[in-house]
C-alpha cells in the first residue's frame, strides 16, 4: 500500500478536509474571538467560558452529535452528508471552531485597551481599528491557525463515527492508521503515521517561519 | 473667537458613580486649555468625553455649536486627534506610524507622504523615518506620538498628560518644542497635566478639576493669586512644592 496512488488519495483527502475545516474555523473564529474580546455585553464571560470549554471538547464527543444529527433518521438526515468528506468537514469544524475562537480572543484581550481608544482618537473607523489589532497580534493569531489546524489533522475519533472511513471516499490519514494498526499491519500503520507526522511538521514549519519572520522584524 | 466646545449639564458615569460634573464651560477656538487636577480628579475622563470616546450618562457637549450625539462619531472623530500618556505606537515603521490617521481618512499617498515628513521633521525626529516603533526610546516615541496626532491638521488636539512616563531632560525638551509648536499652529488645544510647569508654560487659561468638579478657571497667575476656595490653594501648594 505504501506510496501508491491510494495513500496519496488519502493524503490528498487529509489535507483538503482539515484545510477546509481551518479555514471556515477562522472565518467563524475571528470575527466571533474579536466580538467577545473587544465587546462590551452581558453575557460576555459566560460567552468566553463556554468557548473556552469547546476548546477542549473530545472529538468523539463531537463525532457523535454530528454523527446523530446527521444519521439518516436523524434531524438533518435528509442531507445525506453521513459518512461523506463534508461530515468530517462540519465534525472537525465543531472540533477547531472554538480552538481558533478561544485563542483569538485571548490573543485580542492582551494588547493594551488603550490602543483601541488611541486607533479611534486618530479616526479609526471600526473595521480599521479591528484590522490593525489583528495586525498587531498576528504572531498570536498564527499561532490559533496552528493550534486550529493541529486539532484536526491529527484528530481521529470524530472522522472515523461521522466518515465511516470508507476506502476511496472518506478514509484519511489517521482513520487509515487505526485500519492498519487494527489488521496488525504495524509497518503500513507507522508508515502512515510519519507522513502524517511529516505533513504535519512541514505546514507548521510554513506557519513558524512566517510567523517568526514577523516577530523578528 | 467663538465657542468651538460648549458644555452643558456634563455628568460622566463609571458604573453608579459620578466621576464627573460640569454645569458650563466654554472653550474658544484657537484656545490652549490646560486642565490640572490631582490623580482620578475625572482630568482623562473629561478627554475621553470631548473625544466622543465615553458617553455623558446627562448633559451635553456641542462641537461647533451641534452637539456630539447628532454628529456623526467617524466624521467627528476625524476632526479631531488624541495623544496619550503612553505614545501606544504600533509594531511598523515610524512613518507609518505617523500616517496612520491619514491612511483612515484616505489621504493620497504622496500628499500623506509630504504631510508625514513635514511633521516628522517639525518634531525633528526626520532620520527615525523608516525605524521601526520598538527600537524608539521613550522620548522619540512620544514625538512619533505628538506628529501622529498633528500630522492631521485637526481642528482640537487632547492631550493627555503625555510627557508624564518621561525622564525630566526629555520631557523639559518636549515640552519646550510643544509650547513653540503650538504658539505658531494657533490649532485648539487641551492638555491634561498634573505638573504645574507644564500647565504654566502650555495653556493661555487653566482649568482645575478637582473630585470631578470644576473648580476654578483662569490664567495661572490669577489662580495663584485668588484661588476658589482652601482645596484649590492646597493643591497649587501641593504643585508648587
Amino acid at each position: 500500500m505504501i506510496f501508491d496512488s491510494e495513500i496519496w488519495q488519502i493524503t490528498i483527502l487529509s489535507l483538503q478536509v482539515s484545510a477546509l475545516a481551518t479555514i471556515i474555523s477562522l472565518l467563524i473564529g475571528l470575527p466571533l474571538g474579536s466580538w467577545l474580546a473587544l465587546g462590551n455585553f452581558r453575557g460576555r464571560s459566560f460567552m468566553l467560558s463556554i468557548i473556552n470549554t469547546g476548546m477542549a471538547l473530545p472529538p468523539v464527543v463531537v463525532g457523535l452529535v454530528v454523527a446523530i444529527t446527521l444519521w439518516r433518521s436523524g434531524p438533518l438526515g435528509d442531507l445525506n452528508l453521513i459518512y461523506t468528506p463534508i461530515a468530517i468537514i462540519i465534525a472537525q469544524t465543531i472540533i477547531s471552531a472554538p480552538v481558533v475562537t478561544g485563542l483569538t480572543a485571548a490573543a485580542l484581550e492582551a494588547i493594551d485597551p488603550r490602543l483601541q481608544q488611541q486607533l479611534l482618537g486618530l479616526g479609526a473607523s471600526r473595521g480599521q481599528m479591528i484590522w490593525l489589532l489583528w495586525r498587531e497580534a498576528r504572531l498570536p493569531l498564527l499561532a490559533a491557525l496552528m493550534a486550529g489546524f493541529g486539532s484536526v489533522i491529527s484528530e481521529v475519533g470524530a472522522s472515523m463515527m461521522v466518515g465511516g472511513n470508507i476506502k476511496g471516499q472518506t478514509r484519511v490519514l489517521t482513520t487509515a492508521i487505526v485500519l492498519e494498526t487494527g489488521k496488525g499491519e504495524f509497518n503500513q500503520a507507522l508508515a502512515l503515521s510519519a507522513l502524517l507526522l511529516v505533513i504535519t511538521y512541514l505546514i507548521n514549519l510554513a506557519l513558524t517561519s512566517i510567523q517568526q519572520r514577523g516577530a523578528r522584524r | 473667537m467663538s465657542a468651538l466646545i460648549q458644555i452643558r449639564d456634563l455628568v460622566m458615569r463609571r458604573g453608579k458613580r459620578t466621576v464627573l460634573a460640569i454645569d458650563s464651560f466654554e472653550i474658544l477656538r484657537g484656545e490652549r486649555l490646560t486642565v490640572i487636577g490631582p490623580n482620578g480628579s475625572g482630568k482623562s475622563t473629561f478627554l475621553l468625553a470631548l473625544a466622543h470616546l465615553l458617553n455623558p450618562a446627562s448633559g451635553e457637549i456641542l462641537f461647533e455649536g451641534k452637539s456630539l450625539t447628532h454628529w456623526d462619531e467617524l466624521k467627528y472623530r476625524r476632526k479631531i486627534s488624541f495623544v496619550f500618556q503612553d505614545p501606544l505606537l504600533l509594531d511598523m515603521t515610524v512613518e507609518q506610524n505617523v500616517g496612520l490617521g491619514l491612511k483612515f481618512r484616505g489621504v493620497e499617498k504622496d500628499e500623506a507622504q509630504a504631510r508625514i515628513m513635514k511633521w516628522l521633521k517639525q518634531l525633528g525626529i526626520e532620520s527615525l523615518a523608516k525605524r521601526r516603533a520598538g527600537q524608539l526610546s521613550g522620548g522619540e516615541a512620544q514625538r512619533v506620538s505628538l506628529a501622529r496626532a498633528f500630522v492631521l491638521e485637526p481642528e482640537l488636539v487632547l492631550l493627555d498628560e503625555p510627557f508624564s512616563s518621561l525622564d525630566p531632560p526629555t520631557r523639559a525638551k518636549l515640552l519646550d518644542d510643544l509650547s513653540a509648536l503650538l504658539a505658531e499652529d494657533h490649532r485648539t488645544a487641551i492638555f491634561v497635566t498634573h505638573n504645574l510647569k507644564e500647565a504654566t508654560q502650555l495653556g493661555s487659561r487653566v482649568a482645575v478639576v478637582m473630585e470631578g468638579k470644576l473648580r476654578q478657571v483662569g490664567t495661572i497667575r490669577q489662580i495663584k493669586a485668588k484661588p476658589a476656595d482652601e482645596t484649590v490653594a492646597v493643591f497649587l501648594k501641593e504643585l508648587t512644592n
